[in-house]
């Protein structure tokens, strides 16, 4: 059982993001980096299911070269080893460009299961796994929050508005999971210390016959306008000394709730 | 005139919410078609038609409901070829996201998710969404051939009946769905029934978080919003955890609300939860952490203790109802 995770190396989600007012791209210069939490989710599935049948994690990305910080961290946790798709030319890539690129690095390599969070936390479109399964022809398995491989399929629990729905795909597939998959772990020194020695190998986009096919050479749209949303009228915080609930009654009252 | 185009998801003939949201949007910026997919999805032709839809295709083959995505793009995919549209709308739910993203890699075209605008602009098309939970507005424009395809936000456009609508065109296809391919089948749905009033619908909402300390306590919450006829909501830390089900989750992931009244308890107000909120006519937060940035999108916030300021809320809201 092999297995590929995608990864995003973001901004640190607690603090406030910004765009850069010029280039109305996303700042990454001074802000902490991390590996985005939704997709150490992805990387605990992978390595459960290795774990369980043997075989390897891989763990791949697409970034600017500082983006390997991310794809350590999952080898830290006990990915085998890592791929870090990364070119100059990709620096401005939409989501379609992203899943190209990816695409292109994974075919050549041999899997039964990819498996990606169900969305990166800064930028949140979502889109890249099904572009990815579309541009490598594989089924998705969007949403799961639980997650089974036996016999050649893989099953999950798929996130609906109502509930769930049980869905199944043969193998190789792709599947998102939710942060309610699993806990994931931390790494331990022992594994903080391996990640050192793990292979990363980095890929440009001529290494994967992309070259003018991604990043601005393809880009598909185009943020012309950023502006601050129209904040919400301050209100009033009150710290509670007993009266905390009598206020919000009163509120309540006069809101015409109660 | 542009040609717009709706995937208009439906349950055994019933569009969902967001349909006619993206209905009447579309209205106002061309002709619109709606593609209507599924067992019972001829029923709901009327409905479009009165939301001011020109033309409705309808294919009703199962596979549609049951394969996730991959019919109703190779579908799109030959329909968009034939007719060239200008622009497919998608509401922001678990399929729209799935479909639109994979056309968009099939046809190679700008895919724009999390929108609540679209304008012509220019000759072409001006896309509004927000980042960062709402604190900024981006506005994207496509550069790729047509058709551009959105997502749009559930409850980001108010929906209204068209002022004079009449009887839609209807076109049923009849073509096979190949699942010859590798698919995603769905072999069984289970629904996790609430109760009270739904989510999606309900004027006030009582919404836990993570600082609820542990899932029974969810049950002052199941308390309080009895006693004000609300529904109950939770972040997205809670489902995660478990507490709640799914079918609970307010946010970016999850479901987007507009109440009249929302109350967070315990919520911090993380970006991918307050995207699902904010439409909210008044919030009302409680927390014990003065720094959470719920405070401020809360009109009145209340810095204390959960566990402590509940159950007196509950005994408040009761003497005061008289009983």
């Amino acid at each position: 059982m092999n297995v590929l995770v995608c990864v995003k190396q973001i901004p640190d989600p607690s603090a406030p993001g910004k765009l850069d007012p010029q280039t109305k791209r996303l700042v990454r210069e001074g802000v902490d980096l991390v590996l985005d939490p939704g997709d150490e989710h992805a990387v605990e599935a992978g390595l459960q299911l290795v774990e369980k049948d043997g075989g390897e994690a891989t763990v791949i990305s697409m970034g600017p070269p500082k983006a390997l910080e991310a794809i350590r961290r999952a080898l830290a946790m006990g990915a085998h080893r890592g791929i870090l798709v990364t070119d100059p030319a990709l620096e401005n890539s939409d989501a379609l460009s992203t899943a190209r690129a990816i695409a292109g690095a994974i075919k050549g390599q041999t899997y039964d299961l990819i498996i990606c969070g169900t969305e990166s936390t800064d930028g949140s479109s979502g889109a890249v796994p099904a572009q990815l399964a579309e541009l490598l022809g594989l089924p998705l398995l969007s949403f799961a929050k639980k997650l089974e491989v036996s016999d050649g399929k893989a099953v999950i629990d798929r996130q609906t508005d109502e509930g769930y729905d049980v869905v199944e795909a043969a193998l190789p597939a792709i599947v998102t999971v939710t942060g309610g998959i699993n806990e994931a772990r931390y790494p331990a020194l022992r594994g903080i210390m391996q990640a050192k020695n793990k292979e990363v190998k980095q890929v440009g986009l001529s290494d994967i016959g992309l070259a003018g096919q991604a990043g601005t050479a393809a880009l598909t749209q185009e943020v012309v306008e950023a502006t601050p949303a129209e904040a919400r009228k301050a209100g009033e915080v009150v710290e509670d000394k007993g009266e905390g609930a009598k206020r919000v009654a009163d509120f309540l009252k006069e809101l015409k709730v109660i | 005139m542009a040609g717009i185009w709706v995937f208009a998801e439906t349950v055994d003939g019933t569009p969902a919410p967001v349909v006619l949201e993206l209905l009447t949007k579309a209205r106002s910026l061309g002709d619109t078609t709606a593609i209507a997919l599924g067992p019972g999805a001829s029923k709901a032709a009327q409905t479009f038609g009165k939301y001011g839809t020109k033309r409705v295709y309808v294919h009703e083959d199962p596979a549609f409901r049951d394969v996730l995505a991959t019919p109703a793009v190779d579908l799109l995919a030959r329909l968009i070829e034939k007719d060239q549209p200008d622009l497919v709308i998608f509401g922001m739910t678990y399929d729209g996201r799935d479909v639109a993203s994979r056309l968009s890699a099939r046809l190679g075209t700008a895919l724009i998710a999390n929108a609540t605008d679209v304008a012509g602009k220019n000759g072409g098309w001006a896309i509004v969404s927000p980042m960062f939970g709402g604190s900024l507005m981006v506005t994207t424009v496509p550069r790729a051939k047509a058709p551009t395809l959105i997502l749009i936000r559930p409850k980001a456009i108010t929906a209204e009946p068209a002022a004079s609508a009449g009887a839609p065109q209807v076109e049923t296809l009849t073509d096979p769905v190949d699942t010859s391919k590798p698919v995603a089948r769905v072999l069984r749905r289970e629904v996790e029934k609430a109760s009270g009033p739904k989510l999606e619908d309900a004027a006030v909402i009582v919404s836990g978080g993570r600082g609820l300390g542990a899932p029974e306590n969810f049950k002052m919450l199941d308390e309080l919003a009895a006693e004000l006829g609300a529904a109950v909501g939770a972040s997205r830390a809670v489902v995660d955890a478990g507490w709640k089900p799914y079918s609970f989750q307010i946010g970016q992931t999850g479901k987007t609300v507009k109440p009249t009244v929302y109350i967070a308890l315990g919520i911090s107000g993380a970006m991918q939860h307050t995207v699902g909120m904010k439409g909210a006519k008044t919030i009302i937060a409680i927390n014990k952490d003065p720094e959470a940035p719920i405070f401020k999108l809360a009109d009145l916030g209340v810095i204390g203790d959960v566990h402590k300021i509940v159950p007196q809320l509950i005994q408040e809201v009761r003497s005061r109802k008289g009983k």
